[in-house]
């Protein structure tokens, strides 16, 4: 054991260097549970950074077979045949990337408007229990929404929300296709609007926080100069917050594209891609996953499945570590004024 | 218009957006709870926590599925706990200027968000690929690394809550750093360590993809370890997928189980928080 690093706690705490030289007989003892205590939870904090290097390791061990065989033309063919064993993520791709791209459209308006509300413009006794009402709505598993999409939310999308989209927007020339279809209900559009409501409240929440970064003194200035609330917000609050705002809408893309459950019950596991139809049944990465690895067994068919899991796990890594970064250089910025 | 009351005008506007985001925001969470309630209800009996999960068309209950999510959970959260707990002291006590600490910090971040279908992924390939078979213990293996993060994000912020001044006193009565960290430190911040566990606990009641491919699902009672073990996230999967009504009515039943559970135990760790910031 490298005393040098194990005597480092004991250098730390200059009270009980003072102490441990004075009392040379109880100095042994001590300094012994220090070493052990100071290398069990070194190694358990090295653990989460071991758990990172098994996950990337594993995944790339599991997918090999699938790298070696299709290569990158694996990411840009769209053709999934198991009993042949040609296997190309293109569509689950384009799932995993549509229902994220469709939950962040309705999402970032909404949880910018949650949070305004929350800072700004609600009366302080509601303030607390609104907040935890939506820190409440992040905290319900995902399959629960996942059924409710499947058994209650989808049948009135196919029954109004789809009828009704087709006869307008889909009547707009050019982005009109995205809305015609037959309305089944099940398809990326229903499972991007389940994967809103769920990102929602991460979303506002984050924002929420970083709005409250705010120096009080500069959004009193401006209030003290006549500005609206609106004004405020809008010249004060979001420039100043800009960093985190978007370090809060990034982690929720982490979210969304990861997401399993709440994804695999409703967007109709469909491994074809034939119209750029919204209503369309498709598959993400993730569904693709929660229905085919059980029955997959050990072969090609496995490793293809792994090798979209890599891809997913190297998409989200990227995502997340960007939005932790931005968010950690508002910590910062906030560190330097105050 | 004058430019005054064009700005009111936008304020407004823009206000009232935001209060309709605000009811936007609720109105899910209502219509949700109140279907999650109002057909979890109506499926609660006492044969529900007495009765095995039935074939389709015969009467039955959740209880081996309520049982091995149990057993599940409460492994999980054993093997987990600890380890979080120490590598979170370690942050907050020895690496808060380390590079460890700084990598640690970050990638438990990202882990923490990390998609919980990759962590099943990893157990499935490095353990249930290599025993070649589904069993309990992965799935508790696979909820156990996903329990470590969050108790260590919160153990790290709880510990750094606590002042100073409390850990020199301690050294100035002689103790050792490890003893104020383990009698000292840790002591006064036990209600938000608990805060941590417990939403730990909420957050792998529920978790579903992690179990896919790890304990799977058993249709059956098994307390074995080493074999498939029923458990809710799994049996809700895959009775709501069916076309049967008997089994979608069970599903709703164990997801009222599941949103009750997470929630009180959501509230219970605001409890234990609140505690904590008061001392």
């Amino acid at each position: 054991m490298n005393i040098g690093i194990g005597g480092a706690p004991i250098r730390e705490g200059a009270a009980a260097r003072a102490l441990t030289m004075n009392l040379p007989r109880r100095k042994k003892s001590s300094a012994i549970g220090d070493i052990v205590f100071f290398n069990v939870s070194r190694a358990f904090a090295a653990l989460v950074l071991i758990m990172l290097g098994g996950i990337i390791v594993s995944l790339l061990y599991g997918a090999w077979p699938s790298i070696e065989r299709f290569g990158i033309a694996f990411l840009f063919r769209s053709e999934w045949n198991p009993p042949v064993e040609r296997f190309g993520a293109l569509v689950p791709i384009y799932g995993t990337l549509v229902t994220s791209i469709i939950a962040l459209l309705i999402a970032v308006p909404v949880s910018f408007g949650i949070a305004l509300f929350l800072t700004e413009l609600s009366p302080t006794w509601l303030r607390r229990p609104l907040g935890i009402a939506i820190e409440l709505l992040a905290g319900i598993p995902s399959i629960v929404y996942g059924m409710w999409g499947l058994l209650v939310f989808a049948p009135l999308v196919s029954e109004y929300l789809q009828p009704f989209v087709t006869s307008t927007l889909g009547q707009v020339p050019g982005v009109g296709a995205l809305f015609r279809g037959p309305p089944i209900g099940i398809g990326l559009l229903s499972a991007g609007i389940i994967l809103a409501i769920m990102v929602i409240p991460f979303i506002a929440s984050v924002m929420r926080d970083v709005f409250e970064v705010t120096p009080r003194m500069l959004k009193e200035s401006a209030y003290g100069l006549g500005a609206t609330t609106w004004e405020v917000v809008r010249r004060i609050v979001l420039p100043y917050t800009k960093v985190g705002v978007i370090g809060g809408i990034i982690l929720g893309l982490g979210r969304a594209l990861g997401e399993t459950m709440a994804v695999t019950f409703v967007i109709g596991n469909n491994n074809v891609l034939n119209t750029i139809s919204l209503f369309a049944p498709g598959n993400s990465i993730t569904s693709a996953l929660a229905n085919e690895f059980a029955e997959a067994g050990q072969g090609m068919y496995s490793a293809a499945l792994v090798e979209l899991g890599l891809i997913l796990f190297l998409i989200t890594f990227v995502v997340l570590a960007l939005s932790k970064i931005l968010l950690m250089r508002l910590g910062r910025h906030e560190g330097a004024q105050t | 218009m004058n430019i005054r009351s064009k700005r009111r005008l936008v304020n407004r506007f823009a206000l009232g957006l935001s209060l309709a985001a605000m009811s936007f925001g609720l109105f899910w969470l209502c219509w949700i709870l109140y279907t999650v309630l109002h057909l979890g209800l109506s499926g609660l009996s006492l044969a529900l926590f007495t009765k095995m999960t039935p074939a389709p068309g015969s009467p039955g209950g959740l209880l081996n599925a309520i049982v091995g999510s149990s057993i599940m959970v409460g492994l999980a959260t054993l093997l987990g706990t600890p380890v979080g707990i120490l590598a979170g002291a370690y942050l907050s006590e020895y690496g808060q200027r380390t590079l460890l600490g700084f990598a640690t910090r970050f990638i438990n971040d990202i882990l923490l968000s990390a998609p919980s279908i990759v962590i099943g992924l990893f157990i499935y390939a490095a353990y249930v690929a290599q025993v070649g078979k589904f069993s309990a213990i992965a799935g508790v293996f696979a909820l156990a690394l996903i329990v470590i993060p969050v108790v260590v994000r919160t153990t790290e912020n709880m510990l750094l809550l606590i002042p100073n001044s409390l850990r020199e006193a301690a050294f100035a009565l002689g103790a050792p750093k490890w003893i104020v960290i383990m009698r000292v430190t840790i002591r006064s911040a036990k209600a938000g360590i608990v805060t941590g566990v417990l939403l730990a606990v909420a957050r792998i009641s529920g978790e579903t993809a992690p179990l896919l491919f790890t304990a799977l699902s058993n249709q059956f009672w098994s307390l074995d370890l080493d074999e498939p073990m029923a458990n809710l996230p799994v049996t809700i999967f895959k009775f709501a997928m069916s076309p049967f009504s008997d089994w979608q009515e069970l599903a709703w039943a164990g997801v009222f189980l599941i949103t009750v559970g997470v929630l009180a135990l959501n509230i219970a760790a605001r409890v234990f928080f609140r505690e904590q910031a008061k001392s």
